[in-house]
């Protein structure tokens, strides 16, 4: 059987997700019969490949790369899965949205500090305006809500994928 | 002694007698309606839309909680269409006020993140509005937190009608309603509050919550409210 082509992504999360796509135990084992990871935090690839069915994204749009990333993502992959609070509402990445960037910026790296004041530029994206959800950026094919989803919720759903069916989650995960 | 009369719900009858709202006709038949808004025991002010049923000959949708049911009437409770904007109405309170229920103390005990789940709400389909709002921790016990108001106006009901404080209002209208204290002061300084706690209690979210409890340590004893609220008679 022809394996399923997988990739994870990490954008303004805090891994936590990754974390319990791991936690999954020996669903794990199964699952990692059917699939190939071609990209993400847990492989080597550098750059998005072409043609993937499956990409998990962890985290919220938060700056100029996530939000190239997420088009390119969208651009090469079947199926768009937000996995988690900050890919699906923002979470605590939005915290930052009621205030402008620059502001919290300079709160946090000039104001309080006494060595090395200044707000990184090299090297780091620029932020953008709102930190937010996936799917305000790009079509998003299912939502895992849940901060980190269950590892149980996870493992249902890379299995209910990988025998061909979109699986309907609705009342069994929840926010938070 | 109010006239019995006869409606049908969900094509069942039920009893009913004049002068009540459908919701309690629905409950007291052991039907359910969701509802954020309502308090028992207080007025309905028919805030939230979670409540909404069909009436056939009705061309809108009416709030069960402030409907008087008439006699012969027929109500559909649960429907595709009833479900999608029930949805809608809970998609929106999320995005109207900045709730982070994975950093909030009633994560896991909030009737607002449930009412989401209830419904199959799995994100959120309307942009967020991302508001600055403030967050009032002078008063010595009780903390108001705006980001997490959905403007149920429990809190005001409860205040005003059972402990005769009458502490809180709203002020302004539409998107810029708030949640306001004495004549929009800080709490500490409401002479009227007698620090009851009851508004605490009632309130379906975080935004009202006793001080000292981390992300998911408050737990709401609003059963003890609408007991009170029963024996004091009038609204049931
Ligand atoms: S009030 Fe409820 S819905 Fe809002 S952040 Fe807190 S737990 Fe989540
Ligand atoms: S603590 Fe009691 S008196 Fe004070 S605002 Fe709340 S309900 Fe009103
Ligand atoms: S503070 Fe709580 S009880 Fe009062 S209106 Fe807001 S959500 Fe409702
Ligand atoms: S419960 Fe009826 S409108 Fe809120």
């Amino acid at each position: 059987m022809k394996k399923v082509r997988l990739a994870t992504v990490w954008l303004d999360g805090c891994s936590g997700c990754h974390m319990s796509l791991l936690d999954i135990d020996e669903a794990i084992l199964a699952i990692a019969k059917r699939v190939d990871v071609v990209y993400g935090p847990l492989v080597d690839a550098q750059e998005f490949p072409k043609a993937v069915d499956v990409t998990l994204i962890e985290g919220a749009v938060s700056s100029q790369d996530d939000l190239e990333k997420v088009h390119t993502i969208r651009r090469w992959s079947k199926l768009v899965v937000a996995l988690g609070d900050c890919a699906v509402t923002g979470n605590v990445p939005s915290m930052r949205n009621s205030h402008p960037a620059r502001k919290m910026l300079e709160c946090i790296y000039v104001d309080r500090v006494q060595a090395n004041r200044g707000v990184p530029a090299d090297g780091v994206p620029a932020l953008l305006r709102h930190a937010v959800p996936v799917h305000e950026v790009i079509k998003v094919d299912l939502h895992i809500p849940g901060c980190p989803p269950a590892p149980a919720s996870i493992a249902w759903v890379l299995g209910e994928l990988l025998d061909g069916r979109m699986p309907e989650l609705a009342s069994k995960v929840k926010f938070g | 002694m109010p006239e019995n009369i006869s409606i049908r719900i969900d094509g069942e009858y039920v009893p009913a007698q004049e002068g009540q709202t459908i919701l309690e006709v629905a409950r007291a038949g052991g039907k359910y309606i969701p509802t954020l808004c309502y308090l028992a025991g207080t007025s309905s002010v028919g805030a939230c839309r979670l409540c909404i049923v069909e009436v056939s000959g009705v061309g809108r949708l009416l709030p069960a909680c402030t409907t008087p049911v008439q006699d012969g009437m027929s109500v559909t409770t649960n429907s595709e269409k009833l479900k999608q904007y029930r949805k809608i109405a809970v998609e929106f309170l999320f995005s109207e006020r900045n709730h982070v229920c994975a950093v909030c103390v009633s994560n896991n005990h909030c009737e607002l993140q449930a009412m989401a789940q209830k419904l199959g709400v799995t994100s959120v389909r309307y942009p967020y509005a991302y508001p600055k709002l403030g967050v009032d921790v002078s008063h010595p016990r009780y903390v108001l937190d705006h980001n997490r108001c959905i403007l149920c106006t429990r809190c005001v009901r409860v205040c005003t009608e059972v402990e005769g404080a009458h502490v809180w209002d709203v002020s302004s209208r539409g998107i810029r309603s708030m949640i306001i204290c004495d004549m929009n002061r800080p709490w500490a300084q409401a002479s009227s509050c007698t620090n009851c706690g009851k508004c605490v209690q009632v309130c379906p979210t975080g935004a009202l919550a006793e001080k000292g409890f981390a992300v998911d340590e408050m737990v709401k004893k609003d059963h003890n409210m609408t007991r009170l609220a029963a024996r004091r008679g009038g609204h049931s």
